[in-house]
């Protein structure tokens, strides 16, 4: 099957032509055309526009013009602008917003020969973890409950319709954007490889804005090369992002070769949190043993502040949603409800536009960070954030990389946890810190719940130090063999 | 005397402080690549982040921080090697962001001062509280369409300094002086044009009222006035309008206000009213704006002369009183055009030429400095022709007549009129005789002892001279004939 | 520090969010249920921590002033819900 392959094994078959671009694009096409109506991972599917670019590749191929993803069919989370096609954010105010301009990171990848297949669903403005809140309906995770088939169960979010498509093999590999764990979890609860880099390697130019300080755009794929693939694609300074980091972008791919011999490899007790899963903490014990049987040295560490960083991160992020979507107006592109004057127009656009969920994050933005108000709830957290960063900082002083579990459980079904919403937010108690602190963390997949759903490992690295998460990743994924499939995929 | 209000209860004395907008003077905006030209068509002058795209961020100008910190160095503040960006949230139909970006905990400038002139001969200092970049908004009309008000965000983006005065001005005189200061700084420094009437400087006016001896009391914020006059005038209104307040027993209210220049009163702004809470914090999508020494020093040491230090050496230098020195240096243009004509020459008679037949020309002319009716150099060889009495005086005042009129030189002026001075002994001395021999009965009452006809006599020798005459020689020559 | 509908109104004008009278007690109790659950921030001591603003931790680049941007009047009007010839349209404001 074409839509078994990895991205490694797709690009040796494609150079040495024992199939075309274009045969591998219509393979996942075809996959759409099929899963799609009910998986609802992609919202808008550009078929013709991956002929086109699938032609192109295989016309690069002829000539000898091979680059890192000349032919390999990607889903785009539907957050990234994309140049005449329409850009959603998974939300009714951007209506049928079409960008004039390409996100750096989808041109990086298109200049890499990359085929788009689609824009993925997501929760809206990727404010969520179960992709429950899109404006557009539900992703039904590809997944399968062993005891209860007929249990939906989500993705994760936000990036679960990104997840949903890699994981159903309906494209080879995603782009996500993880502002609070938004790429790791979907990985885990979809059983996929999810990389979230540091703060400024990959440019949120042309990323529709959540939180700027959080926001990070990152890969997904179903192995750790996959990922490291991609991410060497996604990544470049952009002089048109302030926040970019000028650095070269190393070669991720050799990192996943380097092993683990040597290293050492921090194990933070806070994360070991009151009433964790015996599956979780097994699961997490099988990844410290792997580690150590491949040579790295186990050390307990401290990240004392661990436990503040969710409701830091739930001052932070939606303090910057509320002015970062402010620009959501009805004055000069998306949706708009009129009113009799300028006020009654904002208010029923915006109304109207945004879902419960982004409402009620942009009350809370706006509420902590109105007069009287910002010094007791965002100047201090942003001082919590400066001590978590701190904690990394000892913490990585003394390890390479840390160990653990991404998420608290394996997917859950749609309709659980959304009465509270609090609830909900716990999904990304391992994830945050990392987004807090800008540091680079992947989730790969280490086992199966007795439920027979993906569990996920985090591994989390030294600012700008992607190869030894990549190298980390890789060993658990040897150790780990994991080799479980969905019960819903192409070709099945 | 100071300024004050005479109301009911007494004397009031006016507290103001102007927060004045100047637009930086750049080729393009603060965040983005577009044109930060004046006068484009609408919405041609806009990039997706000025007009507040998803996904769009914002990338600083060097060029126009440097133009914050050169003038900083001008305003004799002090420059922060650290700033930061903040938002300012708030909603408005020609602020596609939905918040402005702005400095508001650590501007790029810190206190300075400015002196000023007063027209009783004192100087006063103008303490500056502050100066911050932060980007325009667009332009909102209203009068094209009865039930809609159209955008055009040419001007949105582009790059502002706020310059935020203390409380320190206390009469609509001292606020005048204070912009035009100001304003004549920013122009030596090249680093805005102080045109008000096109919006590139405008200056919100903070008013109250006090009686002498008690702490400030409630202030109202004046928007957005456009002219030095109508800053002088809103102070005059808002000030009587407060006095009235206060002296009926009501109590003014902090709240924001327009100046209606025709009906020269303030009323309430209505759209401000509920947007107090800008809900400030730092702005994510920049990092801290840090500037090198090295940087700063190389923009202080390539500052130009500024108009006090100018003034100082024109009056060293040249010997000028301190009301000429200060007219010539108001603006950059004209202490150039003045240094010109005063190079080599007596710059006292420069400067009179200048501030008198030169000023008396812009005017009748409707002309400017930076595009005079004759050349500095032009005036200068007029002055020359004085000197070395190729004309005398009187005939130069023509000479500089007939060059505004046609533009040409005064020699060739001179040589086509033939107006070269008569220093010939036998001419004059012919002209003199004529002049005795045709006035017999004036020249007996001259050596009669009426002296003051002394005057009648080079009168008429300078008129049967066509004007040409050479003063002295007349004068001795007629001493010698009539004594 | 509570919410109250009151102070929803409030905040919901600034945020520029038109809501229902019937949707003010309900939105109270979740958001009181967030902040409830925030308050847990309290317990930290930052006495002398100085707040971090961002995840990158280098100074800022400028860049050149150059015109490179702008110019293209029909892309920016394009997805425009209102406009009138070169103008976006919006109700009229009285200022």
């Amino acid at each position: 099957m074409l839509t078994d392959l990895t991205i490694a094994q797709a690009k040796a078959g494609l150079e040495a032509k024992q199939f075309s671009a274009l045969e591998l694009t219509e393979a996942h096409l075809h996959g759409i055309d099929t899963l799609n109506p009910r998986l609802n991972a992609f919202l808008t599917v550009t078929a013709e526009a991956a002929r086109e670019q699938a032609k192109a590749a295989d016309a690069a191929i002829g000539r000898g013009d091979i680059r890192a993803l000349t032919g390999i069919p990607l889903a785009i989370k539907d957050l990234f602008c994309t140049q005449g096609v329409r850009t959603t954010a998974a939300s009714r105010i951007l209506d049928s917003f079409v960008p004039p301009y390409e996100s750096t990171v989808t041109a990086n990848l298109l200049a890499d020969g990359a085929v788009f297949v689609g824009k993925t669903n997501l929760d809206e403005f990727a404010m969520g973890s179960s992709n429950m809140t899109s404006a557009f309906g539900p992703v039904e995770n590809p997944w399968k409950r062993r005891q209860d088939q007929n249990a939906i169960l989500v993705p994760g979010g936000s990036s679960g319709g990104s997840a949903a498509a890699v994981a159903a093999r309906l494209a080879m590999g995603a782009t996500g954007t993880d502002t609070g764990g938004s790429i790791r979890q979907p990985a885990s609860f979809c059983g996929l490889v999810g990389v979230k880099p540091s703060y400024g390697r990959c440019s949120r130019w042309g990323v529709v804005a959540f939180a700027s300080s959080l926001d990070h755009p990152g890969p997904f794929a179903r192995t750790v090369e996959d990922s490291a693939i991609l991410l060497g694609s996604m990544a470049s300074h952009d002089p048109k992002d302030s926040t970019s980091a000028d650095r070269p972008v190393p070669d991720y791919r050799a990192a996943c070769r380097r092993g683990v011999a040597g290293l050492r490899i921090g194990i933070p007790r806070e994360y070991r949190v009151d009433g964790m899963s015996a599956e979780i903490e097994a699961l997490w014990q099988q990844g410290i043993d792997w580690l150590r049987a491949a040579g790295a040295e186990i050390v307990d560490v401290s990240l004392p502040h661990t436990k503040y960083g969710l409701a830091t991160y739930y001052i932070v992020a939606p303090a910057e949603a509320s002015s970062n979507l402010a620009r959501y107006d009805g004055v000069r592109y998306g949706l708009r409800r009129d009113g009799a004057e300028l006020s009654d127009m904002y208010g029923n656009t915006r109304a109207a536009g945004f879902g419960t969920e982004v409402q009620r994050r942009i009350l809370i933005g706006t509420y902590v960070l109105s007069a009287g108000y910002y010094d007791a709830y965002y100047l201090r957290a942003q001082k919590v954030r400066a001590l978590i960063l701190r904690d990394f900082t000892e913490a990585f002083a003394q390890v390479d990389a840390l160990l653990t579990p991404t998420a608290p459980s394996a997917a859950f079904a749609q309709g659980e946890k959304m009465d509270d919403p609090v609830q909900m937010y716990l999904n990304d108690l391992f994830t945050v810190g990392a987004n807090l602190a800008g540091v680079p963390a992947s989730s790969v997949p280490a086992g199966l719940d007795s439920n027979g759903l993906p569990l996920g490992l985090q591994i989390v690295g030294r600012p700008f130090d992607e190869e030894t998460v990549f190298a980390v990743s890789a060993e658990i994924e040897r150790a780990a063999g994991f080799s479980a499939l969905p019960a819903i995929r192409a070709g099945v | 005397m100071a300024y004050a209000i005479e109301g009911a209860t007494g004397a009031w004395e006016v507290v103001v402080g102007l927060e004045v907008h100047a637009q930086v003077i750049s080729q393009s905006k603060l965040f983005s690549g577009s044109s930060a030209a004046f006068g484009a068509e609408p919405n041609t002058q806009v990039s997706f982040v000025d007009a507040g795209f998803p996904g769009m961020l914002p990338v600083i100008n060097r060029e126009c921080v440097a133009q914050a910190v050169r003038t900083g160095l001008g305003l004799n503040a002090v420059i922060h090697n650290v700033s930061r960006f903040d938002r300012k949230n708030y909603f408005y139909a020609d602020m596609p962001q939905g918040y402005q970006i702005s400095q508001y905990q650590h501007p790029i400038v810190g206190t300075g001062v400015v002196e000023v002139e007063l027209s009783d001969g004192s100087v006063k200092e103008i303490g500056v509280t502050r100066l911050h970049l932060e980007q325009d908004a667009g332009k909102s009309l209203h009068d094209r369409h009865a039930t809609k008000t159209f955008i055009d965000l040419n001007r949105s983006g582009v790059a502002l300094m706020e310059i935020v005065s203390e409380p320190d001005i206390r009469s609509p005189e001292e606020a005048g002086a204070y912009l035009r200061k100001l304003r004549s700084i920013l122009r030596y420094l090249g680093t805005c044009d102080g045109n008000m009437e096109e919006g590139s400087m405008r200056a919100d006016v903070n008013v109250s009222v006090r009686k002498a001896g008690e702490p400030y009391r409630t202030r109202c914020e004046v928007k957005n006035v456009n002219s030095v006059r109508f800053v002088m005038q809103a102070i005059e209104a808002e000030a009587a309008r407060q006095v009235e307040v206060w002296e009926s027993g009501g109590s003014v209210k902090q709240e924001t206000r327009l100046f209606d220049p025709n009906r020269l009163e303030t009323r309430p702004m209505r759209s401000k009213e509920d947007a107090h809470d800008y809900r400030y914090f730092p702005e994510p999508d920049l990092l801290p704006l840090v500037l090198e020494d090295d940087w700063v020093a190389a923009l202080k040491a390539s500052l130009p002369e500024l108009p006090d230090a100018k003034k100082a050496r024109f009056r060293a230098e040249y010997g000028l009183t301190a009301y000429d020195a200060a007219v010539l240096v108001a603006e950059k243009a004209t202490a150039e055009f003045f240094e010109t004509v005063a190079k080599g020459r007596d710059a006292k008679i420069a400067a009179n030429w200048v501030t008198g037949d030169f000023f008396a020309a812009l005017n009748k002319t409707g002309a400017t400095i930076d595009n005079p009716p004759i050349s500095a150099t032009d005036l200068g060889a007029l002055l020359d022709l004085i000197a070395d009495s190729t004309i005398n005086g009187r005939i130069a005042k023509d000479v500089f007549e007939a060059m505004v009129e046609t533009g040409k030189s005064p020699a060739t002026i001179v040589a086509e009129k033939g107006l070269r001075q008569v220093t010939d002994t036998g001419a004059i001395d012919a002209a003199v005789d004529a002049i005795i021999a045709a006035n017999p009965d004036k020249v007996a009452e001259y050596r009669s002892g009426k002296d003051k006809l002394f005057g009648f006599f080079v009168g008429q020798t300078m008129k049967a001279m066509a004007g040409k005459g050479n003063p002295a020689l007349i004068n001795e020559t007629l001493k010698k004939r009539l004594a | 520090m509570a919410l109250d509908p009151t102070t929803i109104r409030r905040i919901a004008t600034l945020a520029r969010i038109q809501v229902d009278d019937d949707r003010l007690e309900p939105l109270s109790q979740e958001l009181n249920g967030i902040l409830g659950w925030i308050a847990q921030l309290n317990e930290v001591d930052v006495d002398g921590v100085e707040p971090l603003t961002g995840g990158a931790q280098m100074a800022m680049k400028m860049r050149d002033d150059a015109v490179t941007d702008g110019g293209y009047p029909d892309k920016i009007l394009a997805n425009a819900p209102d406009r009138n010839g070169a103008f976006f349209a919006v109700p009229k404001v009285v200022e």
